[in-house]
């Protein structure tokens, strides 16, 4: 598997910590199998989606190979696979299977890994937003006027039907500001990736990671109170 | 490892199959037939199942289940507004539907473990060996109660259920098997009382279900229902007749229906005919495709939205798809084959058949569960997303539809109130907003160490299994202890009830053996009875009159004990009367084959 290792601040220890088979009590050295008596090991807690993957904790992934490790690993892991083994092993197959297609799930989507990431380097995410980002009050605001206006008025009407014209317009304009978040956190990723490839450890290093994560995070935080507002409006125009 | 069997518990039919030398085939019963219709029949011999117990759905329409797999997991008040369909009454017990046969009442799970261990006995007398674990197919879209309950359908009969596997999945598997498919595939899969769409990717060995979704109350079942309203209707105002009060005369119609619907998928019209009941005559009338296909359309057309449904989750364009397969009898109609043809805007595959194709599949699956099978590893989703009641009747999801299985969520739980010493949790499955409006699967009452408000800390795991089934386990943070939970099922058998089942099952498997033996000899002794008979008309001429009596003897002693209920004595007199007569029936083989030769030539004769 990939040896790469990110050595970030308050990052957890990403090796699974040398420990003992839970079956023949040996040192472990084999990744999730027992290098002495061959039986599944369990996915450590601490170990990272990424650590899981072999994978260095970057956020351009080539999804192809993640596809294949995916299923490289489902071929090792599945409960399919352990129908004939004692009860540990078969409780065992199930949790990292379980781990494994959560891990999965995240780093295949690029927003989901993103903010995975960020809940890995500085905390969760989840600070979910309730006003609109400053850029977009006004709008949102008058969308809201627009969309309570539409919902009062006769469908059937000329004012319905204008309304509901404006709204759909303001539905592209939205879903466009969205793809125009994603495309700026593209590159933000790309800048994250340079920067822990780089490798150094000098202050200036360490203010430029804070600063590109404290952009994903604001952007991520954006770009989810879009998604909602136009999902909303799907929902009313249907 | 011992054999594992795979079966497809349907609506309407039910079969077996196993791997052979890699191929998966069908076990066939006694005539030749390897499907078993789901039917289950209450008679004067006991219970029936099968073909036999088809025959009696308009004899004894009241004491003849069918369709059962729709009550599965199920409460009265799901159905409410069906039950006009079904001859048998229905009631609830403890969240689930009993059906009334006779004086005793069966939940759906012992029905149809009475289709289940037909097919066991099947199994073993084909195989020679005991069948005693089996995978068993299910709708994609069957929620967790629904497969619960056929888990404790598996167990009633006897037969460890190692994996519940999703219908048009297991179709995939046989599909993918035989045709070393690579690519993304749509199966639909429409029977008879349910409907699945499942979108796979099929690449190396690995089928990977991307989406799926359907409907587990949309199959033929509607379509004969359509078609039976408008009989009774005709009947209603041209005979003046309102056959609801007669629930055989409403089952022949329903069948009647199915017979030319089932027509209609190879012709362009045909005729229909019902006897009236009270000497009102008879019912006939003509019904072309065209009729029945303007007269169903909707129903068909129920069944694109699953798929366009599935489609927008899979993120695929209908053209990305690029082979659509065909499972399940409804699947023949013409019309449904020509809606899918142009959603997917391709020719939909059908070249397994389309009744077989699950059974097959299961087989396959039980094969890479057994170790025969490696090189391929099925990836199958959860159809219903998962979650927890919160406040304000709101669902918070835990686990999203389409996720791949196994599947696990984490919920830290803490208290509001001092001291307080549990939390309930009422766990849910469905996609709408407000609890009332999703499917209750289950409660239970979490300890917790009277503390503080805040300090307890219980970390609660939901995992969905391999076979979609849930399973909650909790731990104590603080104190890293694991809690047992006994989770308490909202539409389900209790563990204590499943198990008193499986031992009423075995008791009435050691009186149903017993009873089968008497029936067996009473019927073998009816043969001998009629060909003894037969032989003294045509020869009591040919032998002595000494003889003669004694043959009669044996026969009264041989009717005598066919009154009887001993199976041993009813084989004893047999042998005893098969001796007597011996001389009488080599005597007339001699002058039935002297008479065949009279007036042939030697040379006809080798
Ligand atoms: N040739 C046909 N044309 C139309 N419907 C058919 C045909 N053959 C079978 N069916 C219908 O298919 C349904 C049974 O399909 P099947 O796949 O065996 O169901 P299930 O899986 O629900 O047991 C019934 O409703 C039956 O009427
Ligand atoms: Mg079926």
């Amino acid at each position: 598997m990939d040896q790469h290792h990110t050595h970030n601040t308050g990052s957890r220890d990403l090796r699974m910590a040398r420990s003992m088979c839970w079956h023949c009590q040996s040192e472990m050295s084999g990744e999730y199998f027992c290098e002495r008596c061959v039986k599944v090991q369990p996915v450590s807690k601490e170990t990272d989606y990424f650590t899981c993957f072999g994978l260095p904790r970057r956020l351009t992934i080539d999804l192809k190979k993640l596809e294949a490790k995916f299923y490289e690993m489902s071929r090792a892991f599945h409960p399919d696979f352990y129908q004939n083994k004692s009860e540990t092993e078969q409780t065992i197959s199930l949790g990292n299977a379980a781990t494994l297609n959560t891990a999965y799930r995240t780093l295949r989507d690029p927003i989901q890994r993103a903010e995975y990431l960020l809940d890995l380097e500085a905390g969760s995410v989840k600070d979910i937003r309730t006003s609109p980002p400053s850029d977009l009050f006004e709008e949102i605001l008058e969308l809201q006027e627009t969309v309570e206006a539409y919902r009062a008025s006769d469908r059937t009407s000329e004012t319905g039907r204008r309304l509901l014209t404006q709204l759909v317009a303001e539905r592209q304009a939205l879903d466009q500001r969205k793809q125009d978040m994603e495309h700026h956190l593209q590159q933000i990723c790309t800048d994250w990736d340079a920067l822990q490839d780089r490798g150094e450890a000098t202050s200036q290093a360490r203010t430029e990671r804070d600063r590109l994560l404290k952009q994903m995070r604001e952007i991520l935080s954006n770009r989810t109170y879009v998604k909602n507002i136009v999902n909303d409006l799907a929902a009313t125009i249907g | 490892m011992p054999r594992i069997v795979g079966i497809d518990l349907g609506t309407t039919n039910s079969l077996v199959a196993y791997m052979k030398d890699g191929k998966p085939c069908v076990i066939p019963g006694r005539t030749g037939r390897a499907m078993v219709p789901s039917v289950v029949a209450l008679t004067d011999n006991g219970l029936i199942v099968g073909d036999s117990a088809k025959e009696h759905l308009t004899r004894s329409p009241e004491r003849t289940v069918y369709s059962v797999k729709r009550f599965m997991g199920k409460g009265l008040a799901d159905v409410q507004n069906e039950l006009a369909y079904f001859p048998y009454s229905l009631t609830e017990r403890g969240g689930v539907i009993r059906i009334t046969l006779g004086e005793k009442s069966y939940s759906p799970p012992q029905i149809s473990a009475m289709i289940l261990k037909e097919l066991k006995q099947r199994a073993e007398a084909h195989l020679g060996e005991s069948i005693t674990k089996t995978v068993i197919t299910v709708p994609a879209y069957f929620n967790d109660s629904q497969r619960q309950a056929t888990k404790d359908a598996g167990l009633i009969a006897g037969l460890e259920v190692l994996r519940i596997i999703n219908e048009p999945t297991a179709a995939s598997l046989a599909y993918g098997l035989q045709n070393k498919t690579q690519g993304t595939i749509a199966v639909y899969d429409f029977g008879g009382g349910t409907f699945d769409i499942s979108i796979l990717k099929l690449k190396n060995g690995i089928f990977e279900v991307l989406a799926t979704n359907g409907d587990t109350h949309l199959g033929g079942d509607d379509l004969d229902r359509r078609i039976a309203d408008l009989f009774l209707d005709e009947i209603r105002t041209a005979a003046h007749l309102d056959l609801s009060t007669y629930p055989d005369y409403m089952q022949a119609v329903r069948l009647e229906a199915e017979r030319a619907k089932v027509r209609l998928s190879d012709e362009l019209k045909t005729q229909i005919a019902i006897e009236l009941p009270d000497g009102k005559g008879r019912y006939t009338r003509e019904l072309t495709r065209d009729q029945l296909e303007s007269m169903v359309m909707d129903i068909i057309e129920r069944t694109l939205i699953p798929c366009r449904l599935a489609l927008k989750d899979a993120e695929l364009m209908p053209a990305q798809i690029d082979e659509v397969v065909l499972v399940g009898g409804s699947t023949r109609m013409p019309l449904v084959r020509q809606r899918v043809q142009e959603l997917f805007d391709k020719q939909p595959h059908c070249d397994i058949n389309p009744d077989e194709v699950v059974a097959l599949g299961a087989a396959v699956q039980a094969d890479i569960l057994s170790g025969g099978t490696t090189d391929m590893l099925l990836l199958d989703v959860t159809p219903l997303s998962l979650g927890i009641e919160t406040m304000g009747g709101v669902m918070s999801s835990l686990i999203r539809r389409n996720t791949t299985i196994p599947a696990s969520a984490k919920e830290l739980f803490t208290t509001y109130v001092d001291g307080q010493t549990g939390v309930d949790i009422h766990i849910l499955q469905g996609e709408r907003e407000l609890v009332k409006d999703n499917r209750s699967l289950a409660r239970f009452r979490l300890k917790v160490p009277p503390l503080p408000a805040g300090v307890p800390r219980i970390e609660v795991t939901f995992l969905l299994d391999a076979n979609g089934i849930l399973n909650v386990t909790a731990s104590d943070m603080r104190t890293g202890q694991r809690q047992s939970i006994d989770v308490k099922p909202s539409y389900g058998l209790s563990d204590n009830e499943v198990e008193q089942m499986i031992e009423d099952s075995f008791k009435f498997a050691q009186e149903d053996v017993a009873a089968r033996k008497l029936i067996e000899a009473r019927l073998d002794a009816e043969a001998l009875i009629v060909t003894t008979e037969k032989s003294l008309s045509e020869g009591a001429r040919l032998v002595a009159q000494d003889m003669l009596a004694a043959i009669r003897e044996a026969l009264t002693a041989l009717t005598a004990a066919k009154g009887g209920t001993d199976p041993k004595a009813i084989r004893a007199r047999m042998a005893d009367l098969e001796q007597t007569a011996k001389p009488l029936s080599v005597t007339l083989l001699d002058d039935s084959l002297k008479r065949s030769l009279q007036g042939k030539k030697v040379t006809d004769i080798t």
